[in-house]
């Protein structure tokens, strides 16, 4: 047998999972609407596409993944799609989120599917696809994408599988009672994996003591395989991811690193025998394992559940005594919360369904005072000072908050259930950790308005300075174009000693124009005495038909004399002009 | 001159004195010209306390214009939009004492809004869109306009120039998302009699007795 690591801190509360284990996993009757919440993994929320009214078999995809880091998700029974709305799901805020609900049919009619046997001779990456697109997320807590965490686009080989079979929470029972019954198609699983991660030499169970019958099953499986089954010492919480790869490997992951990062690889049990059905079954994730137990229950045990099946569901077909129990808790004691109601639905992730009775888990008593005793400091599974933090968080001292890792917190409630003053710790921190994403975005979004502010200022600037030039141009070219008239007009005239004359001041300009006109029409002596003597003659002629014209008007009398008298004196008078300019030309 | 050097310690101590003094004067005079800072990082530490929503509720045209004021001797606690915490973060930046939020510029806000065009009663007259510090509004000329809700500060400056009264500010609804715990009540004050009120209303009582 392997070597183990021993995590620093840790409790031992009551572990309370022999209740849920006296009898076989049981199936229930399908429910007669499941309600499939969109986001029930870590990443973007799934796109429905399906229509209300539309009729589904089960297993087949009514909402797409979006995105890399996202999974679809499938129905779990054949119905009738009868909502896509915003329903109140597993979560501590007690707030909707959008959901698809099925009316089931009854006759759970299975869509056409179809399994891979010979699995060792499919790429890797086709394999990777065949788990993506059964909707498979990590199924221990956090649900984070399996194709995801498989992918090979990472720089180091995988030299160590790791599959978490811990389950250190007290209560749950859901991976102990798969393993007991389906240690085969575990290890299927087991193998797939191997075959996908390209055959890592070192594959580990890790399996606390305190399940000897999983043990037991799992041990003719492994045989020649290997996979190694360590078995290390019950201890709360050995189950997180990195609390786990210390325990087997003795390596420490650092602060923001990925398991993959290291050469390493951990994935819940529940997962392998998912992938299981997925490759070999050809059966996408639509059913998981969920322990119901709990003093208020009738008879604590697993139930293989469809995921959707509303909790209220499970409670009822259990004999669920209301006025033993007031509440309904979702996942085990220490990491659980609270379900707002019983009507939510079981997600992928949902182990455990927790109905203690009061004298099993009374009321959270008052928090008194911290007295400083430390014990907290000592449970803490990853060496923090639950108590320093405790303070700053209470002060809302971010800096000081992250200085002391805050961020490292798994949230296991170790401090919280040793401490004699009843300080619910936890709480703390998550409301800390809120405050810090909270203020760390709007630091993101200030940023962001400040961008932009200063674009807008710079457009409005850049604008401003584009209508200035185009006045400025527009004033110059008026000018310019003042001038050219002005210098073009003495550049026109014959005269030499106005065509040198300067261009730019506007009222000489004038004046030289008038002048260099004035001169141009005194140009050339012969033209104009041409001219004139043209004149001349015709003011002549003219002057003779206008005395003609008189003569008759005079013999016949009529009203026009005056009128043709005056005419013919005008027309005298122009040739009496014309002669004495000709006169003056002569001279 | 090596020998009357030698021969005198203390003229000695002087030189070598004098000649470091000189040595790091010059490097300190190439470090200062070299690496001389460009403008004012005080301005540049205080705009990123403040919260950017570019309002103007302080009297100046957006944050940096008031985090230049700052530097130059202005008060701190202009800003509402920011409210006490950021006044305490920039008076712990330039260490002197947080005042209280100045009623006179307006008052600090609970819930975070972002504006909203009724889109049927907008008429298209770009006024808010030139309004907006942050270029958040779209639409042009005789056609609807309609707010990037993301990049919405909650500045109200697009309300006012409204012919039409068409633009609301709405709070920004919780999501699941930005949904965080609460900090539990103080240990301590589970106790009726701990609380500062419960006290007050038994001294209230007794003096009605």
């Amino acid at each position: 047998m392997s070597r183990t690591w021993v995590t620093p801190g840790g409790v031992h509360p009551p572990e309370n999972k022999h209740q849920s284990l006296t009898q076989p996993i049981g199936q229930l009757p399908i429910p007669a609407k499941l309600v499939i919440p969109l986001s029930q993994h870590i990443g973007a929320p799934a796109t429905p596409c399906v229509e209300i009214g539309q009729q589904v078999l089960k297993g087949q995809v009514i909402a797409q993944a979006t995105g890399m880091v996202s999974i679809p998700m499938h129905a779990p029974s054949s119905g009738t799609i009868s909502a896509i709305e915003h329903r109140p799901i597993a979560h501590a805020s007690g707030m909707l989120a959008p959901c698809i609900e099925i009316t089931t049919d009854g006759a759970d009619t299975w869509i056409e599917h179809q399994g891979i046997s010979d699995y060792e001779h499919i790429a890797p990456r086709k394999l990777i696809e065949i788990v993506g697109n059964a909707g498979i997320s990590g199924m221990g807590g956090a649900g984070f994408p399996a194709a995801v965490k498989l992918n090979p686009g990472r720089q180091r080989p995988i030299h160590t599988l790791i599959i978490n079979a811990t389950e250190c929470e007290p209560y749950i029972t859901a991976d102990d009672s798969a393993i007991r019954e389906r240690a085969d198609e575990i290890v299927q699983g087991i193998k797939i994996l191997s075959a996908i991660l390209d055959h890592p030499h070192n594959i580990m169970i890790g399996i606390e003591d305190n399940k000897p019958e999983a043990i037991a099953a799992l041990a003719p499986h492994v045989e020649g395989s290997g996979i190694s089954v360590v078995v290390f010492p019950t201890k709360y919480p050995s189950g997180g991811e990195k609390q786990l790869i210390y325990i087997l490997t003795g390596k420490e992951l650092p602060v923001g690193k990925l398991p993959a990062d290291e050469g390493m690889v951990c994935i819940n049990i529940g997962t392998t025998y998912a992938i299981k059905r997925a490759v070999i079954d050809g059966e996408p994730l639509i059913s998981r394992v969920t322990t119901v137990t709990g003093d208020a229950v009738g008879t604590p045990r697993n139930y293989d559940t469809l995921i959707g099946t509303p909790v209220s569901h499970l409670l009822e077909h259990n004999q669920f005594n209301e006025q033993a129990g007031g509440r309904v808790v979702m996942g085990g004691p220490m990491m659980g919360f609270t379900l707002p109601s019983a009507d939510v639905p079981v997600v992928k992730t949902t182990n455990c369904i927790l109905a203690p009775s009061y004298a099993e888990i009374p009321d959270d008593e008052p928090a008194q005072p911290c007295i400083r005793c430390g014990m907290c400091a000592e449970a803490c599974p990853v060496s923090l000072l639950p108590q320093q933090l405790f303070w700053y968080a209470q002060a809302e001292e971010h800096d000081r908050l992250e200085a002391h890792n805050l961020f490292d917190c798994i949230e296991c409630g170790a401090c919280s259930y040793v401490c004699p003053s009843n300080i619910p710790l936890v709480q703390y921190y998550r409301a800390a950790k809120g405050d810090i994403r909270q203020a760390r975005d709007e630091k993101v979004k200030s940023d962001h308005a400040r961008e932009r502010f200063e674009f807008h200022k710079e457009r409005i600037e850049q604008a401003e300075r584009e209508k200035e030039a185009k006045r400025a141009a527009r004033r110059e070219a008026t000018q310019q174009a003042k001038a050219d008239h002005a210098a073009a007009a003495a550049n026109g005239s014959a005269a030499p000693a106005t065509s040198s004359a300067s261009p730019s001041s506007s009222t000489a300009d004038i004046i030289a124009a008038a002048q260099a006109r004035a001169a141009a029409k005194q140009a050339s002596p012969e033209d104009q005495r041409a001219k004139l003597e043209r004149t001349i003659a015709s003011a002549e002629q003219r002057l003779q038909m206008a005395e003609e014209k008189l003569a008759e008007a005079v013999n016949s009398d009529s009203g026009k004399q005056d009128k043709l008298s005056a005419a013919v004196e005008n027309t005298r008078q122009k040739l009496e002009q014309s002669k004495s300019k000709l006169a003056e030309l002569a001279e | 001159m090596i020998e009357l050097i030698a021969q005198n310690p203390i003229l000695a101590a002087l030189v070598a004195l004098v000649g470091l003094s000189i040595l790091f004067g010059a490097l300190l005079g190439f470090a200062a010209e070299k690496f001389k800072v460009v403008g004012d990082p005080i301005v540049e530490q205080i705009d990123e306390l403040l919260p950017q929503t570019q309002c103007g509720q302080c009297g100046f045209p957006g944050c940096r214009p008031y985090a230049e004021s700052i530097a130059a001797g202005d008060v701190i606690n202009k800003c509402p939009p920011g409210g006490q915490s950021t006044i305490n973060a920039i008076a712990n930046l330039l260490d002197v004492p947080a005042p209280e939020l100045d009623a006179e510029h307006g008052v600090e806000s609970e819930v975070k809004t972002v504006a909203y065009i009724r889109e049927d009663e907008c008429i298209g007259c770009t006024k808010c869109i030139q309004a907006c510090p942050v270029d958040a509004i779209l639409g042009a000329a005789k056609l609807m306009h309609t707010v990037i809700t993301d990049e919405c500060t909650g500045c109200d400056l697009c309300v006012e120039p409204c012919p039409v009264d068409c633009i609301d500010m709405l709070p920004v609804a919780e999501t699941i998302a930005d949904w965080k715990w609460t900090i539990p009540a103080k240990p301590g004050q589970m106790i009726a009699t701990d609380r500062r009120g419960a006290v007050a209303s038994a001294d209230h009582n007794e003096d009605a007795a």
